[in-house]
């Protein structure tokens, strides 16, 4: 009988806590900050760690996550705020495909046009180095090499 | 006969021209607009641009043009900055001042929080006319480039003073006196 009352008084105490972590989905400072801007600094707000008003931001942020707000809640409330332009990344501002799509796409375009430049060099580098080092030897046969002809001879090896 | 490039070296130099042309374009751009202050020095005064914004704590729109024919004492700021701190008290006397004679100071606030701003206004008990300037607007408009900044507009809605930084009790008097 006890160990029933103790059951159920367990039961009573855990189930709120329970559906409180549930109804507040918990996000971190950390999580937010790389995805936000510091609209005065013009930085990311996870790169802006003294201004004033990122320090302000970051606390409002924090504001926000004890009154169980959810990130995306958290990304809104900013953008109320401080506008579209508070959001990091490409695609949160929903407001610009062909932007999006192409803040991605000549970042790669121009890794790889970098990369096959390189290659390209390279591949060219050696090449000529090649051509100069096979012209190089046979002069050095051609001067050298009836020298050691007659060294050969004249020593008889 | 000479030897034509190798389309390396040309493109290596072509990024770089381009990278020099960016880096130049970036500092032009970022260049603040001083014609305000250009003209001002020419003995000229520029018509103030248009600014409409929603009113700080809601309650609908502002606008300069609401307050044709009175004098302005414009003033950007934000919650976290410390000379605004300063100045507030002052601008707060000024405008119960003008108030009387038809003038009002107009606050802006900028790149702010709405809460810090609130808890501002309660700690220096601002009752001038705020609005909020949540994505950097002024800025443009007005050529913004720090914290606080306040322009003198005159009865006919051209600017006829300008103070990078906070205001002090000797420019009020120079500069507003003699429009009231």
């Amino acid at each position: 009988m006890r160990r029933a009352a103790l059951l159920a008084l367990l039961v009573l105490v855990a189930l709120p806590a329970a559906a409180t972590a549930q109804d507040c989905p918990k996000t971190t400072l950390a999580d937010i900050e790389d995805e936000v801007m510091c609209p005065v600094c013009g930085t990311p707000l996870g790169l802006a760690s003294e201004a004033p008003q990122a320090q302000r931001e970051r606390a409002y942020i924090e504001r926000l996550i004890e009154r169980c707000r959810s990130k995306d809640e958290i990304k809104q409330a900013l953008v109320v705020e401080f506008g579209d332009s508070v959001l990091a990344l490409p695609g949160d501002q929903g407001d610009d495909d062909l932007g999006d799509v192409l803040v991605y796409v000549v970042p790669a375009l121009g890794i790889l046009l970098a990369a096959g430049g390189i290659g390209f060099a390279v591949v060219r580098w050696r090449r000529r180095g090649r051509g100069a080092a096979e012209g190089q030897g046979a002069a050095v046969a051609g001067a050298d090499g009836s020298r050691l002809e007659d060294d050969m001879e004249r020593y008889d090896l | 006969m000479r030897r034509a490039l190798s389309p390396v070296p040309i493109a290596v130099i072509c990024v770089l021209l381009a990278l020099v042309a960016l880096l130049a374009y970036g500092l032009a751009s970022n260049e603040p607009d001083r014609g305000v202050e250009e003209a001002l020095v020419r003995g000229e005064t520029e018509p103030a641009p248009d600014l409409e914004l929603p009113k700080l704590g809601g309650g609908g729109h502002g606008s300069l043009a609401d307050y044709r024919g009175q004098v302005v004492v414009l003033n950007f700021w934000a919650s976290w900055c410390e000379p605004c701190k300063a100045e507030s008290p002052l601008l707060e006397r000024w405008h119960r001042r003008m108030a009387a004679r038809d003038g009002t100071v107009l606050g802006v606030d900028m790149l702010d929080i709405t809460e810090d701003a609130e808890d501002f206004i309660d700690e220096y008990g601002l009752s001038y006319p705020m609005l909020k300037d949540k994505d950097g607007h002024g800025i443009e408009t007005f050529g913004v480039v720090q914290y606080p900044e306040t322009f003198v507009i005159d009865r006919d809605g051209r600017i006829t003073a300008v103070r990078r930084g906070p205001v002090d009790e000797q420019f009020m008097r120079a500069e507003v006196g003699p429009l009231l």
